[in-house]
């Protein structure tokens, strides 16, 4: 796991005896470094502030999609207790709780999955724009 | 039975894998190609391949037997298995690509730099592996049984020596070729019998799940009782049945309730408050372990390290998700079919077999009816492989890496061998659990252990060594317990029994709480490059830092 070990190129011809598995990537700092970079990578005081933002913005991101399938599908079970009557609802023949978890469930995990990539990837390049703003 | 052609498509199965696995060993020939396919693997192949390594037994046989048995209680198992990934996605997926840990110890070290941790990691690894690798070995033995007639240990020892020499011989390169292979057959062998399932139900004027005067056998029928129940007859008469007795029933015969078989209403209708509060504090507990349990289980992880960065982990997850719920839209049909169909499972106590059985009962023994049974037969094979191969590789791995110290080939050979070993001894030595059951603790013992420290391990700067270790000590050495309790244990009622077969509504939390206050006890031994390791994890790949 130390980080000097070379990752084997792939499918050398002959492969040396290995004795170590390298299971980590190997991060080296990379050449092109403009000041933001550096600042990131040496954890300064304003890379670091960088990156707290990007956790802070994807955490509270998750947290808010959890929160959607934490009322939309966590509530089911709580609804069915206490109102017994919704259970009864037949649509086309087919009890609501049946249609709810058995067929509904599924896109609607989907969509927050679907939402979740978009706006991930958002923050990501909200973030990259930010680091690669040219300097003034 | 005499199905003849149920052997003949099970062997084919069986051969297809050992030849794709063959295929892929002439492409293996570095330890890295072995470990981790070059992460070379497109992302639709590795989706597929995640799809196929996760619907196991349990979901192929079980929740489908579960439906017929308990009803909509139950949904909650395909709901909560599925949406496993959409909090894997959430909180995990790209952040760990990051990382570059192939297993859950590479984590732990990586992390919070201990090398004790990541000791305490590879025995919950171990310990959860087999716990799932049991009941597959277990599923494919009785399968065998109810289908071919074969004696239970074949079935069990014939998918362990399989999957065992694939793995060892091809790697997991091979294994992925031959993992999207199997989601596709387990997505097929349940989707063409349901459209002709289906048709059959149409054909026959649909007749009602849950009729008025309780459920009746369609045919004359045989039962073979291979559980102990009370049933109670229509005309109020209680009979004790064990094992081996034998009772006979005219086409019409309404079916007689059996004990511990939900029944009408119970079986339509979710459970209500105040009547039965434990079956609420069940259904949390379930959704908990299940929603949470996937992100822990290590043949899952071992998946994201062949995305080439963190954003195709998080596409990878998205098409897993869509993978996923298609399949689990399948078994439900089958339950609730089972019970117009296959009553007398709900007598025998055989409910897993409902999959196996059900389109010869209701195609009525024709030749359709015979090929259609054959395919679901290959199809729960594929699921037993399958499964088993991906927990297999990454026991195996985490085995040759972590407990025998090397890093070879050779070693990962060895590896192989040892870690499918012990469960095939386990299998046969322990066959009367209940394969959903088992399934369900593992899932409860992952989310108990592995969630936290995953979720904390990501988002939260403040984790240390200690608090990691303790957190998993408390909630997982919980949750193993009442595992133990569960196997080995006396039977329990009541309240203690909600709480040891479900344990995840109380461990999950007291996980979480350990490992944030000891943390914050020992907030001096937080590692020094906290701030190195959060970029990495976090950062897009694109800015090459």
């Amino acid at each position: 796991m130390t980080a000097d070990e070379q990752v084997p190129a792939p499918r050398a011809p002959q492969p040396r005896p290995r004795t170590r598995i390298v299971l980590a990537e190997v991060s080296r700092p990379h050449d092109r470094t403009d000041r933001t970079r550096a600042e990131l990578a040496q954890q300064t005081r304003v890379g670091d502030a960088l990156v707290r933002g990007l956790v802070r913005a994807q955490l509270s991101l998750a947290l808010r999609l959890s929160l959607v399938v934490l009322i939309g599908l966590g509530g089911l079970p709580w609804l069915f207790a206490i109102a017994p009557t919704v259970g009864r609802v037949t649509v086309l023949g087919v009890n609501l709780p049946w249609l709810l978890l058995g067929v509904v469930s599924f896109p609607f995990l989907i969509a927050v999955g679907w939402a979740y990539v978009r706006l991930a990837e958002r923050n990501e390049q909200d973030f990259t724009d930010l680091v690669q703003r040219p300097e003034h | 039975m005499g199905n003849g052609f149920v052997v003949p498509a099970i062997v084919a199965v069986t051969l297809v894998t050992l030849v794709i696995g063959f295929y892929g060993l002439r492409l293996a020939r570095t330890t890295s190609d072995f470990l981790v396919a070059s992460r070379a693997v497109s992302p639709t192949w590795n989706a597929a391949a995640i799809g196929g390594e996760y619907l196991s037994a349990a979901s192929f046989l079980g929740i489908a037997g579960l439906i017929l048995k308990y009803g909509v209680d139950v949904l909650w198992y395909p709901v909560g298995f599925a949406a496993g990934y959409l909090a894997l996605l959430l909180f995990v997926a790209a952040p760990l690509r990051r990382s570059g840990a192939f297993t859950l110890p590479d984590f732990c070290e990586l992390r919070l730099g201990s090398r004790r941790l990541r000791t305490l990691a590879t025995v919950f690894v171990i310990f959860i592996g087999w716990l799932y690798l049991v009941p597959q070995l277990q599923g494919a033995g009785l399968t065998l049984a109810t289908v071919a007639g074969a004696p239970y240990p074949v079935g069990a020892l014939l998918v362990a020596a399989v999957v065992t020499a694939n793995v060892a011989l091809g790697g997991m390169r091979a294994v992925t070729f031959v993992q999207a292979f199997q989601y596709w057959l387990k997505l097929t062998a349940l989707a063409v019998p349901a459209i002709f399932l289906m048709l059959q139900w149409q054909a026959d004027a649909r007749p009602a799940v849950t009729p008025p005067d309780g459920p009746a056998f369609r045919t004359a029928t045989t039962v073979v009782v291979e559980q102990r129940a009370a049933l109670t007859f229509a005309d109020g008469t209680i009979r004790q049945v064990r094992p081996g007795d034998e009772l006979t029933f005219a086409a019409g015969d309404p079916v007689p309730e059996v004990s511990g078989v939900a029944d009408g209403a119970d079986w339509l209708l979710p459970s209500a408050a105040g009547d039965d509060d434990r079956g609420l504090f069940a259904t949390y507990s379930l959704i908990l372990a299940t929603f949470l349990g996937t992100m822990g289980l290590p043949h899952v992880l071992v998946r994201f390290y062949t995305n080439p960065d963190g954003a195709a982990a998080r596409r990878t997850t998205l098409v897993v998700l869509g993978l996923v719920g298609a399949f689990y839209l399948l078994p439900t049909l089958y339950g609730v079919l089972g019970r117009i169909y296959t009553p007398q499972l709900l007598v025998t106590g055989q409910t897993d077999a409902v999959v196996l059985l059900l389109p010869d009962a209701a195609l009525g023994g024709g030749t359709t009816g015979r090929l259609l049974a054959a395919l679901v037969a290959a199809g729960a094979f594929a699921a037993f492989l399958s499964t088993s191969s991906g927990l297999l590789t990454s026991v195996a791995g985490v085995v040759s890496t972590d407990v025998l110290g090397r890093g070879s080939v050779r070693g990962f050979r060895l590896a192989t061998v040892i870690a499918g070993g012990v469960p095939a001894v386990l299998a046969l030595n322990l066959s009367g659990l209940d394969v959903s059951q088992v399934v369900g603790l593992a899932f409860a013992v992952a989310a108990s252990s592995f969630c936290p420290l995953l979720v904390l391990g990501i988002w939260w700067r403040g984790l240390t060594d200690l608090g990691a270790a303790a957190g998993v000590l408390a909630g997982g050495g919980a949750a193993i317990g009442a595992v133990l309790v569960t196997v080995l244990g006396p039977p329990l009622s009541g309240w203690p029994a909600t709480l040891i077969a479900q344990p995840a509504a109380w461990t999950v939390p007291l996980a979480f709480t350990v490992m944030v206050a000891v943390s914050m006890a020992t907030r001096h031994r937080m590692p020094a490059d906290v701030g190195a390791t959060m970029l990495r994890l976090h950062a897009p790949e694109a800015l090459r830092l």
